[in-house]
């Protein structure tokens, strides 16, 4: 779900800043490469994040992720590269002067400090006069429905109330660029989904620039505006999340974001507004209504999502994007079905569909032989 | 394995009870005696106190090792908790083991040996700079800050080991320099270590006759030193009421210490 989806009254007609090719980024990060000893766990990665952004870094352990982060922040200087946050270079500013706060995974309260005191500690380093850092620690406070707390000492707040207090205190110095370690890791699945938007409505009101480390890959897609994934250290494909799903740019963030069936294939005919890719598993060709500019012959992967199957007992009417096979297993998850479909080749194959009826009385069951068929537009061809 | 506590379980652990603290109790209970015969029960009586508080050379020589503690157990603080920042936060380095073995040496390094050296030290600068002008105070109070430094550096040591760095990355975050740093989160986390190594620097200060020994001079002895020369003539029920005060004293510092101790373990809860 993306901004514009969000708030169509105000971005309805203009054009979100990352999709403008003459528009300013606010972070730019420039070759950026780390390395400790021999291990590059950054790697010669580029990457502009624009105002008002929620931008997602998403990637399994060891990515780079969280690295990248900790560079953003100051807390490691990178081995070469630069990173400009708001037209200044900060590869080499430490912690205290970056106008960027973040939030730590372990959210890391200081324990013999209450509440009040910690979100206080920033904007006392400020030498702000009292009176104003009161007023704003209080206002803080209330916006993250924590004022009647302000005493307590970290120890005595649950999980998400000490979430709360670490957003509060990385929110009030109102810094220009908000870094958020795993913010909904240690949460359970209800708290998480509503902090989730508790998080987007936070970004829109304050107009803060939100980057998000995430491992979850559906909080990522909840959350962000664009995704970036990352893996060994370098950024794989960036996009927005409706892209990322639907265009994924190469096999790993296939199958990194969600479920995804893939089969190889040599290309047959490649034009400029379709193709045709055979494919051994499904026993015959893949049709495509768009051209996927590459040498004929050259072996590719084709993806389809699951939900982008359908999955009938009679056979469909059409000469190709079809396959025949047998039902091993099925899931019913409520909302929707999962079968696993072995086809002649022995492959097999993954289908959801909705259950749009509560009865719809010949329901499919193991063993049954049914067609799979997908449209032109459903596949994607995938060459790295 | 044992499952809860069996009997042979219970009789071995009362044996090591008996066997630790049958002597100070009876101490305790003859600090009481009425008889002048430390080896005669004679019935109860606080006699003895109140002859202690009279005798006004044991009253000084515990001045001396009280003042001594305290001075020596502040500065052991102090220096300690640098050591054992520099110790926990440097980076690797060559010969950083060696350096924290070093620093912790003293506490397995026989009394005989730190007392001898640290007297020929004190000589030879005496000799070469004409300071510490001859042994007395100054010379205890630095010999007992070099042994009790090594205590305080490798409790201080060892909490910052397991301090959530992550808390002084959040505070660096937040706009606090190194200094302030240091003040407002690392000392505050790392106090209750601190205190317990000041109470552990002062009763070992409180105990020590061996280096005492060595490096005080006429007119300066300790409250141990001159408990030591007093049981030689003989004992007197007198020395008992002392111990039993400073059995007291001491048995009140160590589980102080300990408290503090488990105090700090409970802001890591969850």
């Amino acid at each position: 779900m993306s901004v514009s989806s969000v708030m169509p009254q105000t971005t309805s007609q203009a054009k979100p800043s990352w999709r403008q090719t003459d528009a300013e980024p606010f972070v730019r990060i420039e070759q950026i490469t780390k390395q400790f000893g021999d291990f590059t766990a950054v790697n010669n990665v580029s990457l502009d994040i624009y105002q008002n952004e929620l931008f997602c870094l998403l990637g399994g352990s060891g990515s780079g992720k969280s690295t990248l982060l900790r560079m953003l922040a100051g807390f490691e200087a990178p081995t070469s590269g630069r990173i400009i946050i708001d037209g200044v270079d900060m590869s080499h500013t430490p912690p205290w002067e970056r106008p960027v706060n973040m939030m730590f995974q372990s959210y890391a309260l200081f324990p013999h400090l209450s509440v009040e005191a910690n979100v206080a500690f920033g904007l006392k380093r400020e030498g702000l006069p009292n009176a104003e850092v009161k007023k704003r620690v209080a206002d803080i406070l209330d916006m993250v429905q924590l004022g009647h707390l302000a005493r307590r000492k970290p120890h005595m707040l649950s999980g998400g109330q000490r979430q709360r207090v670490a957003l509060a205190r990385s929110l009030v110095k109102q810094p220009k660029l908000l870094l958020l370690d795993e913010p909904l890791g240690a949460l359970d699945k209800k708290l998480r989904e509503e902090t989730q938007f508790e998080l987007m409505r936070l970004q829109e009101e304050l107009g803060i620039t939100f980057i998000v480390v995430t491992h979850d890959q559906e909080e990522a897609m909840t959350l962000a505006t664009r995704i970036g994934v990352m893996n060994h250290g370098v950024i794989v494909q960036t996009a927005e999340p409706h892209d990322m799903y639907e265009y994924p740019s190469n096999r790993f963030v296939a199958e990194f974001i969600g479920n995804v069936n893939m089969f190889e294939g040599t290309v047959v005919t490649d034009e400029r507004d379709s193709a045709t890719v055979h494919c051994n598993d499904l026993q015959g060709l893949v049709y495509l209504d768009h051209g996927i500019s590459c040498a004929s012959n050259q072996s590719v992967s084709v993806a389809i999502r699951p939900e982008k199957l359908r999955i009938t007992r009679d056979a469909p009417n059409t000469p190709h994007n079809r396959c025949e096979g047998v039902i091993t297993e099925v899931a019913y998850m409520g909302s929707q079905s999962i079968y696993k479909v072995r086809l002649a080749s022995g492959c097999e194959v993954r289908v959801t569909q909705p259950n749009a009826q509560r009865d719809s009385g010949d329901r499919l069951t193991w063993d049954d032989h049914v067609h799979l068929s997908w449209d032109p537009d459903s596949s994607v061809v995938l060459t790295s | 394995m044992i499952k809860g506590n069996s009997w042979a379980l219970k009789l071995s652990a009362g044996f090591g009870f008996v066997f630790l603290y049958a002597p100070i109790i009876a101490l305790i209970l003859y600090s009481f005696n009425e008889s002048k015969l430390v080896t005669v029960w004679g019935g109860w009586s606080l006699k003895w106190y109140g002859e202690l508080f009279r005798n006004e050379q044991i009253m000084n020589a515990a001045w001396i090792s009280l003042k001594i503690a305290l001075i020596s157990a502040t500065l052991a603080a102090v220096l300690g908790t640098l050591a054992g920042f520099v110790l926990s936060r440097m980076r690797k380095f060559r010969g950083k083991t060696i350096l924290s073995g070093w620093v912790t040496a003293p506490l397995v390094m026989p009394e005989v040996i730190t007392g001898l050296s640290l007297l020929l030290l004190f000589v030879a600068m005496e000799s070469m700079f004409g300071w510490p002008a001859g042994r007395g105070t100054t010379t205890i109070v630095i010999a007992h800050t070099t042994f009790c430094l090594a205590y305080v550096a490798v409790v201080v040591q060892s909490r910052l080991a397991s301090l959530d760095e992550t808390l002084e990355e959040a505070a660096m975050d937040l706009g606090a320099k190194p200094v302030s740093l240091f003040f407002l989160i690392t000392l505050p986390l790392i106090s209750p270590a601190i205190l317990s190594g000041w109470l552990l620097s002062f009763t070992l200060s409180l105990d020590d006759l061996v280096i005492a020994s060595f490096v005080s001079g006429p007119g300066n002895s300790t409250l141990p030193m001159v408990i030591f020369s007093k049981v030689r003539l003989g004992v007197t029920p007198e020395i008992n009421a002392l111990a039993t005060l400073m059995i007291l004293a001491v048995s009140v510092a160590v589980v102080a210490a300990i408290v503090i101790m488990r105090r700090q373990n409970r802001f890591q809860g969850p």
